[in-house]
C-alpha cells in the first residue's frame, strides 16, 4: 500500500463539493469518489465524513433527499445547491491561488539552491 | 428546517441518522465481498474504516448547531424525572419558592404599577408640567407654583414652542337632576383633553369661543360621575345639569382613565367662562399648568423661552410679576410616601426571597453531596465536567421556574386584595396589574433564584480525585460540604434577624406613638365638609348669615353638644400656610417664620377639646370692624415671644386680607399633632394660628365658604347623628350638603395606617423568615447528623455517653446560630438607619425589644437543631459500625 497523506484543514468540505456538484450523490459514494479519483494517495477519513456534510447541509451549501439507488435501496442523496456552487467557485479559486503561490515560493527556493 | 422544527422532529432525524450510516456499512461490506473478501472479515473492515458509530453520530449531532436546544432539553426531562422521584423534595421546594417568590411578585407589581410604569398619556415624556417660580418662593416648604389666570393666558398665546393648557380646581354642589352633591369641579381650558392626548369618550371637547367670557354654558362628565349618577345613559349628552345654582349643557363625556396628577374630576366647565375674581389677578396662581412640547422642540428650548416670557411680564407688571418666572419639566406621578413604603417592603420581601432561596440551596447541595458518587462515575465515563454542571443548573432553573410559576399564581390571586388593603388610597391603583413586565420580573428573579441555589451543588461536580470519590462511602461529608451547609445556617438566622428586629422596631413605634396625645379630645367628633347653597355664595353677607343659620341648627339636632366651623381640620389633607413677623418692621417673605392658619367660630375651642393655657379665646366681640385678634399656639408663642407673655402681644401678618396687617393676640392655646400622631414632631412647619371667622376679609368669604367644614361634639356616638344633621341642614332650598364626613378618631387614627401596615408586613414577613430559618437549621442539621452516624457509633462504642453526643450536635448549632445572631446585627444596624429615615416617628431600637426578639429566635432555633441532636443521641453504636 502507497504511503498516504493526510488531508490538509479545511479542504474535505471543498472535495465534498466538488463532488457533489458532479451530480446528486449519497455519502458512501462521495468516499468511493474521493478514494479513487485521488488513487489512493489521500486518506480520506470516513469518520469525519459525516459531520461535514452535515455541516454543510446545515449552512444550506447542500441539500439533501432520500432516493432509491441502482440497486433499489433507499439513501440519502446529496446535491449542492445554488448557494453551494457559488462557495465552491469562491474556494476553488482561493485554493488555485493558494496553491501557485505556494509552489512559487517552492520553485524559488530550489532555483537558489542550483 | 428551523431549530423549533429540529427539535420536534429530533426522533425523525436520528432514525434517518442511523439509516444513513447503516447504508453505508452494508454498501462497504457488500462492496468488499464482491471483491472476494470473507463476510466477516469485510463486515470488519467496513466497520473500522467508518469508526466507532456513536462517534459518529455525535459528530453529526454537534453539525446540526442546534446542539444546545437539543441537550436542554434532554436536560430539562432528566431533571423533571429526578424532581418527580423526589417528592418530598420537590414539595418542601415548591412550596418555599412559591411563598417566597409570590410575596415578591405581588410587592413588585405594586411597585412597578405605582413607580415603574410611565404616566398613562400617549407619548409621555413629549407632555410637561408649568410652574411658578419665584425667588422669593421656598418650593421646598410650600411645593411648587401654580400659575396665576392672566399669567397663563399670556404664555398660552405667546408660546412657539408649547400647547399650554390649565385648569382651576373647584368644589361644587350639582344640585339637577337628582338629590344635591358635592362634586369635584375642574373648570378647564378647551385644550386640556388634547394637550394630555386622551380623547373624550363620548361627546366633544369644549369650543375655543365656549372658552371665554360670555360663551354657552357647558359641561363635560367625568365617567365616575356619569356612571354612577346617569347610570351611564349616553342620552345625557344634550341635557343640562346645575352647578352651584347655575346651568349648563352637557357636551361630552371624559375618558374613563383619565385623571391629572392621579385625580379624576366629577366635572369640568369652560376655565373662560369662570367668574372667580381671583382668575383676574397676577398675585394669586391658582391655575393648574400642563402642556405638550410642539413638534421639533426640545424641553430645554421650550425652558428657554418660559424664562423669556417671565422676564417680560415681570417688566410689564412690577407689582405682581418682580422675581418671577416659569419652569417646566416633564411630568411625573406624584404617588407621595407610597414610594418610600414599596421600597421598604421589596427590601424586606427580597429578604424573605433570599432565606427561601438559602434553604432551597442547602436541601440540593444535601442532595449533590449524595450524588458525588454517581457524578464521579459519570465524569469517568467520559462526561464533561461542564455539560454535568449545565445539567446541575438546568435542574435547580426549572425549580426555580416552577416555584416562580406558582408564585405568579399567588400574585394573580393576591394583587386586588393587597391594593384594596393598602391604607388610605394606593396612588395609581388602577395602574396596578399583572402584565408582561411582571411576568418578566418574575422569570428574571425564578432565574436567579435558580443560579443562586444551584451555584453551590453544581460546583461540587469532582473534576480530580476521581478516584477518592469513587472510593469514598456516601456516607461522610466532605469538610467543604460542611462549612458551606454553616453558612447557610448562618445565613438564614442573620436575614430573619434583621427582619424580625426592623419588625419589632416597628411595632413598638406603632405603640409609642398611639400613645402620643393629639392636643385634642378627638372622641365623639365629627367633622364634614359643607357646601353652602349657591344662593348664599353670591355676596358675603348673604353667606355670613347662611352660615350662622347652619350653626344655629346643627345645634337644635338632639345629641349634638356644641358645634364649630373651621377651614383646616387637623390630621386632614389641606393646610393654609402664613408666614408672620413680631414688629412692623416686616423682612421679605422668605426671611419670615411660617405658622399654619385657622379660621374658626368660638366655639371651636370646647368642641374639638382644645387646651387653653392663657388668656381667652374668640367671643361674640369679636366682629368686622373689632380690634383685630389672634389665638395662637404654644409653640409658636415661644419661637416669637420667647419665655415673655405672649397674651397682648401684636404679630404682623401680611398674608391675612387687607383688612389689617397687625394682629393682637388675645390667647395661647396647646399644640395640636396637624401632621399626625407620629409626623408631627419631624414637620417642618409646627407654628399654629387661629383667627375668628366672623373677621374674615369680605373678599375672601365666597373662597373660604367653599373651603369651610362644621365640626360638631356629641353626646352620642358621632357617626349615628349624620342622618339627621344632613336632613336639618339641607337648607331653604334643599340644596346643601354634607360630605367628606368623618370622626376625629377615624382622623387620628388614619394617621398611623402607614406605620400600622408596615408593622403588620413586615410582621408577616419576619414570621415567615423565623419560620423558613427554623425549617432551614432542622433541615441542615438533620442531614448533617445524619452523616455522622457512623462517627457518632464510634464516639459511643469508645464510650461517650448520649448526653454526650447530643451536647456534640448542639454545640455545632450553637456556634452557627451565634455567629449568625452577630452577623444579623450587622445588618439590624443597615436596617435601622434605613427605618429611621423613612418612617415618621421611628423610635430607636431598644434593648429590651431585641433582646426579646433575639431570645425567640434563638429558642426557635435551638428546638430546630434539638430534634436531630436527640436522635443522634438514641443512635444504636453496634448497628451504626455495622452499617459502615
Amino acid at each position: 500500500m502507497p504511503n498516504k497523506s493526510d488531508l490538509p484543514q479545511g479542504t474535505l468540505d471543498l472535495l465534498i463539493l466538488k463532488v457533489a456538484a458532479l451530480g446528486p450523490v449519497h455519502g458512501y459514494a462521495i468516499a468511493q469518489r474521493l478514494q479513487q479519483v485521488s488513487r489512493d494517495v489521500v486518506q480520506v477519513p470516513q469518520g469525519s465524513l459525516y459531520p461535514a456534510l452535515h455541516r454543510l447541509e446545515n449552512r444550506g451549501l447542500l441539500a439533501a433527499d432520500w432516493k432509491e439507488t441502482e440497486t433499489g435501496r433507499e439513501a440519502k442523496f446529496y446535491r449542492l445547491t445554488r448557494k453551494g456552487r457559488a462557495q465552491l467557485e469562491a474556494e476553488a479559486a482561493s485554493w488555485a491561488r493558494l496553491t501557485e503561490a505556494v509552489g512559487l515560493i517552492l520553485r524559488l527556493s530550489e532555483g537558489g539552491a542550483q | 428546517m428551523n431549530w423549533w422544527a429540529r427539535l420536534l422532529r429530533r426522533g425523525r432525524m436520528e432514525e434517518q441518522l442511523d439509516k444513513e450510516l447503516r447504508f453505508h456499512l452494508e454498501q462497504h461490506t457488500a462492496d468488499l465481498i464482491a471483491q472476494g473478501g470473507d463476510p466477516a472479515e469485510a463486515r470488519r473492515q467496513a466497520r473500522l474504516a467508518l469508526g466507532g458509530p456513536e462517534q459518529v453520530k455525535e459528530g453529526c449531532r454537534d453539525a446540526r448547531g442546534t446542539r444546545w436546544l437539543e441537550d436542554l432539553w434532554q436536560d430539562l426531562r432528566y431533571a423533571l424525572r429526578t424532581l418527580r422521584q423526589q417528592p418530598a423534595f420537590t414539595c418542601v421546594a415548591l412550596l418555599t419558592l412559591a411563598l417566597g417568590s409570590g410575596a415578591t411578585t405581588v410587592i413588585f407589581t405594586v411597585f412597578d404599577g405605582v413607580l415603574l410604569k410611565p404616566m398613562p398619556y400617549p407619548d409621555p415624556s413629549r407632555l410637561v408640567e408649568v410652574h411658578g417660580h419665584a425667588t422669593d418662593w421656598n418650593a421646598a416648604l410650600y411645593g411648587e407654583q401654580r400659575l396665576s389666570y392672566p399669567d397663563f393666558l399670556d404664555c398660552q398665546r405667546e408660546s412657539r414652542s408649547l400647547d399650554l393648557a390649565g385648569y382651576f380646581f373647584n368644589g361644587g354642589t350639582l344640585s339637577e337632576p337628582g338629590d344635591p352633591e358635592f362634586v369635584v369641579e375642574y373648570q378647564s381650558s378647551a385644550n386640556l383633553f388634547s394637550v394630555f392626548g386622551v380623547p373624550l369618550y363620548r361627546g366633544r371637547a369644549f369650543l375655543p369661543e365656549e372658552d371665554k367670557a360670555g360663551g354657552a354654558p357647558v359641561a363635560i362628565l367625568g365617567y365616575s360621575l356619569w356612571q354612577h349618577r346617569f347610570a351611564g345613559n349616553p342620552r345625557v349628552l344634550g341635557t343640562t345639569v346645575a352647578l352651584n345654582g347655575a346651568r349648563a349643557t352637557i357636551v361630552g363625556i371624559a375618558a374613563q382613565e383619565f385623571r391629572i396628577n392621579g385625580e379624576e374630576a366629577d366635572l369640568y366647565t369652560p376655565l373662560g367662562q369662570s367668574t372667580y375674581p381671583i382668575l383676574k389677578l397676577r398675585r394669586p396662581h391658582p391655575v393648574g399648568t400642563y402642556a405638550r412640547l410642539r413638534p421639533g422642540v426640545t424641553l430645554a428650548q421650550a425652558q428657554t423661552e418660559l424664562a423669556l416670557f417671565g422676564r417680560h411680564l415681570a417688566e410689564r407688571y412690577p407689582d405682581s410679576n418682580q422675581g418671577r418666572s416659569f419652569i417646566a419639566y416633564t411630568v411625573r406621578p406624584d404617588v407621595g410616601d407610597a414610594r418610600s413604603t414599596l421600597w421598604l417592603l421589596l427590601g424586606a420581601v427580597t429578604l424573605v426571597l433570599l432565606i427561601a432561596c438559602v434553604n432551597i440551596a442547602s436541601l440540593l447541595l444535601a442532595r449533590a453531596v449524595s450524588r458525588e458518587r454517581e457524578l464521579a462515575m459519570r465524569v469517568a465515563l467520559g462526561a464533561g465536567r461542564g455539560r454535568l454542571i449545565r445539567q446541575c443548573l438546568t435542574e435547580s432553573a426549572a425549580l426555580g421556574l416552577a416555584g416562580g410559576a406558582l408564585g405568579v399564581l399567588w400574585a394573580a390571586l393576591g394583587i386586588r386584595p393587597f391594593v384594596a388593603f393598602w391604607p388610605g388610597s394606593l396612588p395609581r391603583a388602577e395602574e396596578v396589574h399583572l402584565d408582561w413586565r411582571v411576568l418578566l420580573f418574575a422569570v428574571a428573579v425564578s432565574l436567579a433564584c435558580g443560579l443562586l441555589f444551584g451555584v453551590a451543588p453544581a460546583l461540587r461536580v469532582p473534576t480530580k480525585a476521581l478516584e477518592t470519590a469513587l472510593r469514598a462511602g456516601a456516607r461522610t461529608v466532605p469538610g467543604g460540604a460542611r462549612r458551606l451547609h454553616g453558612g447557610f445556617v448562618i445565613a438564614e438566622i442573620a436575614l430573619a434577624v434583621v427582619l424580625l428586629v426592623s419588625a419589632g422596631m416597628l411595632g413598638r413605634t406603632l405603640l409609642r406613638v398611639s400613645a402620643f396625645d393629639p392636643g385634642l379630645n378627638v372622641h365623639n367628633v365629627l367633622i364634614a365638609r359643607m357646601g353652602l347653597s349657591p344662593a348664599s355664595l353670591i355676596d358675603p353677607a348673604r353667606a355670613r348669615v347662611a352660615w350662622q343659620d347652619i350653626l344655629d341648627r346643627a345645634r337644635r339636632v338632639p345629641g349634638v353638644e356644641s358645634v364649630a366651623m373651621v377651614d383646616t381640620v387637623p390630621m386632614r389633607q389641606g393646610v393654609n400656610e402664613l408666614t408672620y413677623w413680631h414688629s412692623a418692621d416686616v423682612p421679605p417673605e422668605n426671611r419670615r417664620p411660617i405658622a399654619l392658619a385657622t379660621c374658626v367660630t368660638p366655639d371651636y375651642l370646647k368642641t374639638v377639646g382644645l387646651l387653653l393655657r392663657s388668656g381667652r379665646f374668640f367671643d361674640d366681640r369679636d366682629r368686622k370692624g373689632s380690634e383685630p385678634v389672634i389665638v395662637i399656639d404654644d409653640v409658636m408663642a415661644q419661637r416669637a415671644f420667647g419665655g415673655r407673655q405672649a397674651v397682648g402681644q401684636r404679630l404682623w401678618i401680611p398674608g391675612m386680607g387687607a383688612n389689617a396687617a397687625a394682629f393682637t393676640v388675645v390667647g395661647v392655646v396647646g399644640h395640636v399633632r396637624h401632621w399626625g400622631l407620629a409626623g408631627d414632631d419631624h414637620a417642618t412647619i409646627r407654628d399654629q394660628f387661629y383667627y375668628p371667622f366672623a373677621q374674615l376679609d369680605d373678599g375672601l368669604v365666597r373662597r373660604w365658604s367653599e373651603l369651610m367644614s362644621i365640626v360638631v361634639r356629641t353626646g352620642t356616638p358621632p357617626l349615628t347623628l349624620v342622618p339627621s344633621l344632613k336632613r336639618e341642614l339641607r337648607g331653604a332650598a334643599g340644596d346643601q350638603v354634607l360630605y367628606e364626613v368623618r370622626t376625629l378618631e377615624q382622623l387620628t387614627r388614619a394617621t398611623l395606617d402607614r406605620q400600622r401596615f408596615l408593622s403588620l408586613l413586615f410582621g408577616v414577613f419576619a414570621g415567615l423568615a423565623l419560620l423558613l430559618a427554623c425549617v432551614g437549621t432542622y433541615g441542615v442539621l438533620a442531614y448533617l447528623t445524619s452523616r455522622r452516624v457512623p462517627e457518632i457509633g464510634v464516639r459511643m462504642a469508645l464510650g461517650a455517653t448520649a448526653r454526650d453526643v447530643v451536647g456534640l450536635v448542639l454545640r455545632q448549632s450553637i456556634a452557627m446560630i451565634l455567629a449568625g445572631v452577630s452577623l444579623g446585627a450587622v445588618g439590624v444596624i443597615a436596617a435601622a438607619r434605613v427605618l429611621y429615615r423613612e418612617v415618621p416617628g421611628m423610635q430607636p431600637a431598644e434593648p429590651l425589644t431585641v433582646a426579646l426578639l433575639l431570645a425567640v429566635l434563638m429558642a426557635a432555633a435551638l428546638f430546630a437543631s434539638f430534634l436531630p441532636a436527640r436522635r443522634a443521641g438514641r443512635v444504636d453504636p453496634i448497628r451504626a459500625l455495622r452499617e459502615e
